[in-house]
């Protein structure tokens, strides 16, 4: 088997046993790049050089320390809305072309002293807005499953690399689906944590009240490994959970049987493909089969939750976008006739159509006069979808739904019709709204061969019954071996 | 007809902390632009703001002192609008949940005592400073210093409680001096640590119903509100008496035009879209800590006085004035810790140290004068090395030149003479010089004395020691009869 295919856990095993070196690895992973990348353009930037001279320190460390940390050496790649000091960061936009931050996001310096090697930056939708990574202002990332199709967004270039083999972990952002969905999509593993289990310091915010950076990977033992690395309280972000965090790969193994899962019943309504809804109702019975005990729940405010999403999101962002002037950094017009004219065309032509969509969206739902009709009822509509997960956990462990409503679609499918888009996740929103963490873990594939994903959703805090119940579904099928021709 | 102003205040005040209030940037004043900024402050991509604990204490102090209900749980708000020195182009605030509501505070205007409502106290960010260099006329290019930027600030608004400028001024002497003696500000007006904008509106004296409100912002002393508010009263009282009606507008003080302009609409028409910031989580002030806070409010000014009155022995009229503002009650103590004799450094201090600070206009922490220089003169005097007359003009040395007093002395030669010989010698020529004087007083006529050892000091340029030349002239004229 080549180094490139190894889950990182794997690659871990063999550079402990120094059977490998993260030189090689980092060498391989580089080489692969170079032959899918034309194909799936997953990368915004590629930091060879820098990932060559970390993974020299880490072969360092894993010949010189008796336990070097868990991710020495393994290479990481990292969605371009997380800061990593010296390193450009554009957030898929324009207006950030060239903007090289100065320092590093909390989950750089902690997968930095874990040990991890970092390799490039990934394509995404412009400042996380989008669900298909079209939205970048750069590049269209191709699904490496059917390079005719999105591999979901917005962190579709960190999906598509690891579907590809071209790097061994990600870091995504989940807002409002964004991890899960090109999860889903790519046929591989991606993780929403708690909000507040990782510290959002240095992730470029789109909804801060939303916003959590997580891991997508090959496997569900390697994103217990990857959360394990970034997870935790931290100081410079006030709503970082101040609560221990367990070691998640030991959640990796323990038994299901018994464990409570409940089915909403609003999840398998109109809309959902059915393939999507076979695959989904399959796993789920194969879950029921290792011992879990399946039952029907209801969340009856689904239905609200994307109108909710979309106000509390976009209110949001109209004003954390606000600092894209031209005054400060990044990208400023030309010739500008005074200063409401600089900030009127740095802004026009640095933001793309749908990020300027969304500012204007949200300006107008916080404007004077329409505040108590829109962003306070979502507030409220927002309290009553929390209270239906919170009343849900009364009665089961978990809850399994579809992750999106049909399999990866066709570039420029959805371009023309933003609703259209954004009901692509409406399985996936509701929990960013209600704060609650979930995964999404490959259950089978479509007729045509496009991966499919399941969604389990578990309480507050509570990542460890999410990582044993997909490990235990996914080590008892097949779908995770199964990868892309490229 | 008669009018009368209703003004309601809102003041800004920036906190002593050490560092600003959402990041560890020193709030020192002074420093090379754009020298006291980090990420965080700079509004970089994905920095989190973190509230200084020290601000929120401050700002609950000072909502304390104002007799202000505190609010359970406090939060903070962004107020959104663009401006170059507001880098994320919002403003932490407070809106929904502000953190003091509903108190009042006694001020003494004229020989009436009123209370003033305080609608609510607030915390917020300060933005930075802009500069406007003219090239040739025109303005090419703006510069930016942001080290100003997220200082912390409380608001104070008042409810419109105040009906003359006189008021006003009471108003606003008031709550310097208690955020003074808070120890929360040092309310350095020319540092920008204390900001007004008045709301000022006309109504017919003695009616009910208020007349159009007109908000002024941009006023940086207590002279230039008073001045400010004079103008207004003028202005509207003209706009009223000619028939017209006053509008609803921000005005700006023009300092150069000595009189308010009304901003461009644009300036001031802004919808701010406040909204809960979700960076920042929701505070919970338990009773415990507001108890704590209340336990340890600093020393204020009444307890000062009583203080110093039972401390220092100290005449009420004394005590009144030296903690009639806290740096000079600051002052005062600094000067005991070196010079311990407090009565006659009060006396030093309520004449000729507030005639000097007076005269220039200065706060006593402002004066190159310092308790050191004070005390130390206040010593030599006592050890007799100087006269206390040779003592002020010292303390005039002192003011301009910032040198301590011992080498003034040493310098101008000013060492009092103690010398008996010296003195004796002096006085055999005032004797010689003024027979017939000297003969009157033998004859009884003593109050003539005075003459003769003003001449003595004259011939010793002030330096003889008075008590000397009193004892050893009286024994002369007296031996030799």
């Amino acid at each position: 088997m080549d180094a490139i295919e190894l889950t990182a856990y794997e690659a871990r095993e063999k550079l402990g046993k120094r059977e490998i070196s993260s030189a090689e690895l980092v060498n391989a992973v580089m080489e692969r790049i170079r032959v899918v990348e034309p194909k799936i353009r997953a990368y915004l930037t590629i930091t060879e050089d820098a990932a060559l001279k970390q993974a020299k320190e880490a072969d360092q460390r894993l010949s010189s320390e008796d336990h070097p940390p868990p991710l020495t050496g393994i290479p990481v790649a990292v969605k371009d809305n997380i800061c990593i000091r010296g390193v450009r960061t554009t957030c898929g936009s324009k207006i950030l072309q060239n903007f090289i931050p100065p320092y590093n996001a909390t989950v750089i310096e902690k997968l930095a002293r874990a040990g991890a090697v970092f390799i490039g930056k990934t394509n995404m939708d412009e400042f996380a807005m989008g669900s298909s990574t079209e939205n970048s202002a750069f590049q269209i990332t191709r699904n490496p499953w059917d390079l005719e199709r999105i591999p979901g967004g917005s962190s579709g270039g960190s999906a598509a690399c690891v579907a590809a083999d071209a790097a061994f972990l990600a870091l995504g952002s989940d807002t409002g689906g964004s991890i899960r969905g090109p999860a889903s999509y790519c046929g591989i593993v991606g993780m929403k944590p708690t909000y507040g289990r990782v510290s959002r310091y240095g992730l470029v915010a789109y909804g801060s009240s939303l916003d959590q950076i997580g891991p997508m990977t090959k496997d569900v033992k390697d994103a217990a490994l990857l959360l394990s690395a970034i997870a935790g309280h931290d100081p410079r972000d006030s709503t970082s959970a101040d609560l221990s965090c367990p070691d998640y790969a030991l959640a990796c193994g323990r038994d299901i049987k018994g464990l409570r899962i409940g089915v909403p019943r609003e999840y398998f309504a109109e809309g959902l493909d059915k393939e999507v809804e076979h695959r989904v109702q399959a796993a789920i019975m194969h879950l029921s089969g290792l011992g879990a005990e399946i039952s029907e729940i209801s969340l009856p405010h689904t239905e609200y939750a994307i109108a909710c999403y979309y106000l509390c999101a976009m209110a949001e962002a109209s004003s954390n976008l606000a600092r894209y002037d031209g005054a400060h950094y990044g990208y400023r017009t030309k010739d500008a006739e005074n200063i409401i004219d600089m900030y009127s065309r740095t802004r026009a032509e640095g933001f793309g159509t749908e990020v300027k969509r969304r500012i204007m969206l949200g300006t107008y739902a916080l404007s004077a006069g329409y505040y108590d009709a829109y962003y306070l009822k979502a507030l409220k509509v927002r309290t009553l979808i929390k209270q239906d997960f919170e009343r849900a956990f009364e009665n089961v462990d978990l809850v399994a739904t579809p992750v999106a409503p049909t399999p990866a679609f066709k570039i420029g499918e959805k371009t023309q019709d933003p609703l259209t888009m954004y009901l692509s996740d409406i399985f996936t929103i509701s929990l960013n709204l209600a704060g609650m963490c979930g995964i999404s873990v490959p259950c089978g594939f479509s007729n045509g061969g496009l991966p499919i994903g399941l969604q389990l959703i578990a309480d507050i805090f509570k990542e460890e019954t999410l990582f044993t119940a997909a490990y235990a579904f996914e080590q008892s099928t097949d779908h995770h071996k199964r990868k892309p021709v490229l | 007809m008669d009018y009368e102003p209703v003004i309601g205040m809102e003041i800004h005040t920036e906190l002593q902390t050490r560092s600003k209030i959402f990041c560890g940037c020193s709030t020192a004043f002074g420093a090379a632009p754009n020298t006291q900024v980090c990420p965080v402050c700079l509004g970089m991509p994905g920095v989190l703001p973190v509230l200084n604990k020290t601000a929120l204490e401050y700002a609950i102090r000072t909502a304390l002192a104002l007799h202000c209900s505190i609010t359970e749980h406090t939060s903070f708000d962004r107020k959104n609008y663009y401006y170059p020195d507001l880098p994320k182009n919002y403003q932490i605030s407070q809106n929904y949940a502000c953190l003091g509501y509903g108190g009042w505070v006694e001020i003494a205007s004229g020989r009436e005592k009123k209370r003033v409502g305080i609608l609510n106290v607030h915390l917020e960010e300060d933005a930075g400073k802009n500069f406007h260099p003219e090239t040739g006329g025109r303005e090419e290019y703006s510069l930016v210093d942001l080290n100003r930027t997220g200082m912390p600030l409380i608001e104070i608004v008042s409810a419109p409680d105040l009906h003359s400028v006189e008021d006003a001024m009471a108003y606003m002497a008031t709550l310097k001096n208690l955020l003074q003696y808070l120890e929360v500000s040092d309310c350095r007006m020319q540092e920008g640590h204390l900001r007004f904008e008045v709301n000022l509106s006309l109504k017919s004296r003695g009616a009910q119903e208020l007349g159009t409100r007109v908000e002024i912002k941009n006023l940086n002393s207590l002279r230039t509100a008073k001045r400010c508010m004079e103008y207004e009263i003028l202005r509207q009282t003209e706009v009223l008496q000619s028939g017209g009606a006053v509008v609803q507008e921000t005005r700006l003080w023009d300092e150069a035009e000595g009189g308010t302009r009304a901003m461009r609409s644009k300036e001031y028409a802004q919808d701010y879209r406040y909204f809960p910031d979700p960076d920042l989580v929701e505070f919970h002030i338990t009773k415990e800590w507001k108890e704590e806070i209340e336990r340890h409010l600093p020393e204020l000014q009444e307890a000062k006085k009583m203080r110093f009155i039972r401390e220092y022995g100290l005449p009420e009229y004394d005590a009144a004035i030296l903690t009639s503002g806290k740096p000079l009650a600051d002052y005062y103590e600094a000067c005991l810790r070196i010079y311990k004799n407090p009565k006659m450094t009060s006396n030093w201090i309520m004449t000729e140290f507030l005639r000097e600070l007076n005269n220039r206009e200065m706060e006593p922490d402002e004066c190159p004068l310092t308790p050191g220089h004070l005390g130390l003169l206040l010593k030599l005097i006592e050890q007799g090395t100087i006269s206390g007359k040779i003592g002020k003009q010292v303390l005039a040395e002192m003011l301009e030149t910032g040198n301590m007093p011992d080498e003034i002395v040493k310098e101008k030669g000013w060492v009092q003479i103690r010398d008996q010989k010296e003195i004796e010698d002096i006085i055999e020529q005032v004797m010689k010089e003024n027979p017939d004087i000297v003969e009157s007083i033998r004859g009884g006529k003593e109050k003539a004395m005075s003459f003769l050892v003003g001449q003595v000091m004259k011939k010793s340029q002030g330096k003889a020691n008075p008590q000397l030349v009193n004892k050893i002239l009286l024994e002369k004229i007296k031996s030799s009869s």
